[in-house]
């Protein structure tokens, strides 16, 4: 699976389970904290969902915005992951 | 202006804000609401206690109703020192334990079953609390785990999923839902007032349940400083042994500390930066009047960000079409 096709079902599962006023306004680079799109609950589905959807598992110490608050950074920690 | 821990204090205003606050109570609950006085809930703690003070000022000790609604779970010392307030004011009270109509309702079920999910050894003789990751220490988002522990004293912590997170919530907030609808039951035959105790800490940052502690019909120190209410406290005259106690949620079996379960930092340096936050003081200068780095002071800033923006559902009355 690429990280292309990571992030478009990524993109997906955020799209349907957080509210965007406008899903087009969804960036890569958006910040869900910022924008108010995902909040610490938000969070913890997050992390539920890349684990079961890629089998990997998500540390503690990973729990940081520099792996979930963001599509590519989100892609990118799950890339890294499975590698 | 330079930022110090002295502007979160009233200092010499303590008496004129007692004074305002019960002219305020008086005329809001007796001139506005029509009602004759004031019901609440007694924990034994520093707010319900500095608020039955101030309502005994504007109603008398014959207008104040002090409620102890203990269950299975609180503290062992919840209705003594509730007891000791009520003693020192001279106020009406009553007892309502609410073990069985939390049993019934299912809160201890509904959410063991939900800790289960996650520790299935969990049993109902074991007990439980939500703990948070210090917003001090790392950049980690401020998800919870749960901590639980056998009778024969094993802890074991455990990461929550969402499903089991939500659940354990929901259900433990039979316990404030239930505390509220003995209030209104009260306050109804009474002709009274429901008095809500919460701080200006737990207002704005959503520390209470929605149409549970958050629900009243007046909050008297919602715009007070958890520092400014021990002034009040001590400008009160209350008790000694309750201006000492540590606060404590008393809503989970474990002992736990608010820091631990909502805030990042003791109470008297919560309120300092609540206060710098919403007056733009820049971290660094508040880091260095609390002794914290920098970073940390923004990790805190951004913490009391998030948690405002989620208490909004929170504070939301029903929304009507107009």
């Amino acid at each position: 699976m690429s990280e292309n096709e990571i992030k478009t079902r990524l993109r997906e599962f955020v799209a349907k389970n957080f509210y965007l006023p406008d899903p087009k306004a969804l960036t890569d680079q958006t910040s869900f904290l910022d924008q108010g799109i995902i909040d610490s609950t938000g969070v913890l589905e997050l992390v539920t969902f890349v684990e079961n959807e890629y089998g990997i598992a998500v540390a503690d110490d990973d729990m940081v915005p520099a792996n979930f608050d963001s599509i590519d950074a989100l892609a990118g920690f799950v890339a890294k992951k499975r590698s | 202006m330079t930022f110090s821990l002295d502007q979160v204090k009233l200092g010499d205003k303590v008496d004129a804000e007692i004074s305002r606050i019960v002219a305020w109570l008086t005329e809001t609950v007796r001139g506005t609401l029509r009602r004759r006085g004031a019901v609440l809930g007694l924990s034994g703690g520093i707010d319900s206690s500095v608020v039955a003070a101030l309502c005994v000022r504007a109603f008398g000790k014959d207008g104040v109703l002090g409620l102890f609604m203990n269950e299975g779970e609180s503290a062992d010392d919840t209705v003594r020192l509730a007891r000791v307030v009520s003693d020192h004011l001279g106020i009406a009270t009553a007892t309502e334990d609410i073990s069985g109509v939390l049993d019934a309702a299912g809160c201890y079920r509904r959410r063991d079953d939900a800790i289960r999910t996650v520790v299935p050894a969990y049993l109902a003789d074991w007990k439980c609390k939500l703990v948070l990751p210090s917003v001090l220490e790392s950049d980690r988002y401020r998800i919870y785990s749960i901590v639980v522990q056998s009778p024969a004293g094993e802890q074991v912590v455990a990461r929550l999923s969402p499903a089991a997170y939500l659940e354990i919530v929901a259900a433990t907030s039979f316990k404030q839902r239930t505390r509220k609808m003995l209030e209104y039951f009260h306050a109804d035959r009474l002709v009274y007032a429901v008095a809500g105790t919460p701080n200006l800490l737990e207002y704005d940052q959503g520390f209470f349940v929605k149409n549970g502690d958050g629900a009243a019909d007046v909050k008297p120190i919602a715009h007070l400083y958890k520092t400014q209410v021990y002034e009040l406290a001590a400008a009160l005259g209350i008790p000694d042994e309750i201006r000492a106690r540590p606060p404590t949620t008393d809503t989970y079996s474990l002992p736990q500390s608010q820091e631990e379960f909502y805030f990042s930092l003791p109470y008297d340096r919560m309120d300092a930066c609540l206060y710098a936050r919403a007056h733009a003081v820049p971290a660094a200068e508040a880091a260095a009047v609390l002794g914290l780095a920098p970073d940390q002071i923004e990790r805190v800033y951004r913490d009391i960000d998030a948690k405002r923006a989620a208490a909004r559902y929170l504070h939301a009355p029903p929304i009507t079409l107009r």
